[in-house]
């Protein structure tokens, strides 16, 4: 395969119209994507937007910017919270989807399994917005989630403004909204599975218990784990969309994550060096994760991203 | 264990077996909750909004509107902000769908055929922004140097192509067009521009669906590049307004001057319902007709991620 180099120039010349097609979506990763990850060096500068990215003196010293991030108690406070909620959502909502596949699976009837389906998956059409106004409604003092407790006997709960509450309403809507898109993937596979397999079971006398252990839960596997990897490489980009939104005076302690830092000090009171370095302190942790979990499952299923 | 039973189930084949039998019913009844606790929100939010707010507000669980009171709704309609929002939102989407698949169709074509030189390092150049960005600021700051900054395209163009689109738009040209078609083609003098536009495109109504899809929601549903790449007030998008509405308390000024304070104050809280709904019927309309799109889409980019 390996063309020498002026054929293989000769090769590329002659498919010049395929990147024609390319143009458009290359000049967006350079503009949108690859120039703003050459403007992480204002991380190091003591950045002023007159003089511009290259004209901005060097930061004395170097690090400057982490140094301060780093002494501050909010850097820690945000690099934790990041962190807890990454690996809570981790053991605790990763599997939903795989568990909810596996049953679906067992469903009887191909156009009622279709109906569950289509319904489980409708919440990933709601914005952020949308979702937490409805947290906001549901969970409030007078709203119906109280009203059951308080009819039950229980104690009113402002789930909204306790800070104990933050994560469990965070990652619980997260369930809501995400269990149906992220099963698809996993409902893809169990279908793909030949009915062979089942046949046989049957005729060993296996329950459907067993078969869910012993033919779908393995032959998903790969799926799962190629999943696993994704979510760990996003283990520092929790979605601080949703985090923001749901933020409020009283829940700060555990709702400020490092990118909603980020946006605060770099956009809200313009100190853009030291927002870029914590920016660039959250990607390269992020990626360094991502690389180990990607050696990781290499290592030990052969299965990689890349 | 099975050597025993193999007659037993050999003859009972078609029935359930006690246990599986325990199993099916179990297994429909976490089904049948799981399906209320999607729908039930989302349903209640409805009836919510053509309720009686003395009745909502009392807290109990609604199944169908007790008692009809509809002032939100008229506030909503009369209220010019949200429809100036929602303008806005229709115009990024319409046009950022646009810029998007005009970017993302003719690449994903383009990466998907073997012969292209320097294929997997371009591949490489697009997936390799899904694990890795600059961060918030250094794009802020790219958005203002090129002066689009508080104008639509700051909506559409940070997000016209999506690495991960981009990947599933791949995979779909791989598997979906025949390879001996575009050697026929190519016997007959089809030079790759005739090849995608003639050949490629007509066959692929459904990844061009799956795309627009995919950026039209995310496009509606877009809050918080707004929040930082916008300034006017009268260029937000929908998301923002609602938030405002709704999150930020600002719903009680929403009613008319006339209304009195007593009124107002049962209208604040019903007009946060009706704005939700108002902001996402779109979406609730036209998803049962594009959701076998989406679950397509999603599975492509399953088989080959």
């Amino acid at each position: 395969m390996r063309a020498s180099k002026k054929g293989g120039f000769k090769k590329a010349l002659k498919c010049w119209q395929l990147y024609v097609l390319l143009i458009p979506a290359l000049l967006w990763a350079a503009i949108f994507a690859y120039y703003p990850m050459y403007g992480v060096i204002i991380a190091f500068k003591d950045y002023k937007i007159r003089q511009g990215i290259l004209g901005s003196p060097w930061a004395n010293p170097f690090f400057k910017y982490f140094e301060e991030f780093f002494s501050t108690s909010i850097a820690v406070n945000s690099i934790k919270n990041t962190i807890i909620i990454s690996l809570a959502s981790l053991v605790i909502a990763f599997w939903i989807p795989v568990v909810f596949a596996l049953l679906l699976n067992q469903v009887k009837g191909d156009r009622r399994r279709k109906t569950i389906q289509t319904i489980s998956y409708a919440p990933y059409f709601m914005s952020n917005v949308v979702v937490v106004s409805i947290i906001t409604v549901f969970f409030s003092a007078n709203g119906v989630i109280n009203s059951l407790i308080t009819a039950g006997g229980g104690q009113e709960v402002l789930f909204t403004s306790l800070p104990e509450w933050f994560r469990p309403l965070f990652i619980g809507s997260n369930i809501w909204q995400t269990m149906g898109f992220n099963a698809v993937i996993y409902i893809a596979a169990l279908t793909a599975i030949s009915p062979d397999f089942y046949e046989a079971a049957t005729i060993d006398g296996a329950s459907r218990f067993q078969r869910i252990l012993y033919i779908d839960i393995p032959m998903i596997m790969p799926t799962v784990i190629l999943m696993l990897i994704l979510q760990i490489g996003n283990i520092m980009n929790v979605g601080y969309e949703k985090a923001y939104l749901m933020q409020n005076g009283s829940n700060t302690i555990v709702s400020e994550l490092i990118s909603t830092y980020v946006y605060k000090v770099g956009l809200q009171t313009a100190q853009y060096s030291f927002a870029t370095a914590v920016g660039l302190f959250n990607s390269v942790a992020n990626f360094i994760i991502l690389v180990i979990a990607n050696k990781v499952a290499k290592k030990f299923s052969d299965i990689s991203i890349f | 264990m099975s050597r025993k039973n193999k007659s037993v189930v050999h003859k009972t084949r078609m029935k359930m077996s006690m246990p599986d039998r325990i199993f099916s019913i179990v297994n429909g009844l976490i089904m049948a909750l799981v399906c209320v606790i999607i729908v039930y929100p989302l349903y209640y939010v409805i009836i919510a909004s053509v309720t009686d707010p003395v009745i909502v507000n009392s807290g109990k669980p609604l199944f169908y509107p007790e008692k009809l009171y509809l002032k939100g709704y008229e506030t909503t309609l009369a209220y010019k902000p949200l429809w100036t929002a929602y303008a806005n939102t229709i115009l990024y989407t319409v046009v950022g769908t646009l810029v998007s698949l005009v970017a993302t169709i003719p690449a994903g074509y383009a990466l998907s055929r073997k012969d292209l030189v320097g294929r997997r390092g371009l591949i490489f150049v697009f997936t390799f922004t899904m694990f890795f960005n600059g961060g918030i600021i250094p794009l802020y700051l790219t958005i203002r140097s090129l002066n689009i900054y508080n104008s639509i395209w700051a909506m559409v163009l940070p997000v016209a192509v999506s690495a991960y689109n981009l990947i599933v738009c791949r995979s779909f040209f791989e598997s979906g067009i025949p390879d001996e078609l575009l050697e026929a083609a190519k016997v007959d003098g089809c030079s790759d521009f005739g090849f995608f536009f003639k050949i490629a495109i007509p066959l692929s109504s459904t990844i061009i669906a799956v795309m627009a899809l995919f950026y039209a929601t995310a496009m509606w549903n877009q809050f918080f590049n707004a929040l930082m790449y916008l300034q006017d007030d009268s260029k937000m998008p929908l998301q923002v307004v609602l938030r405002n509405l709704v999150l930020m308390n600002q719903a009680n000024q929403m009613g008319s001057s006339g209304d009195a304070m007593v009124t107002k104050q049962k209208l604040a809280e019903q007009l946060k319902y009706c704005i939700v709904v108002v902001s996402a019927v779109p979406l609730l309309v036209v998803y049962p007709f594009v959701q076998k799109y989406f679950a397509k889409g999603v599975t492509i980019g399953a088989v080959k991620g």
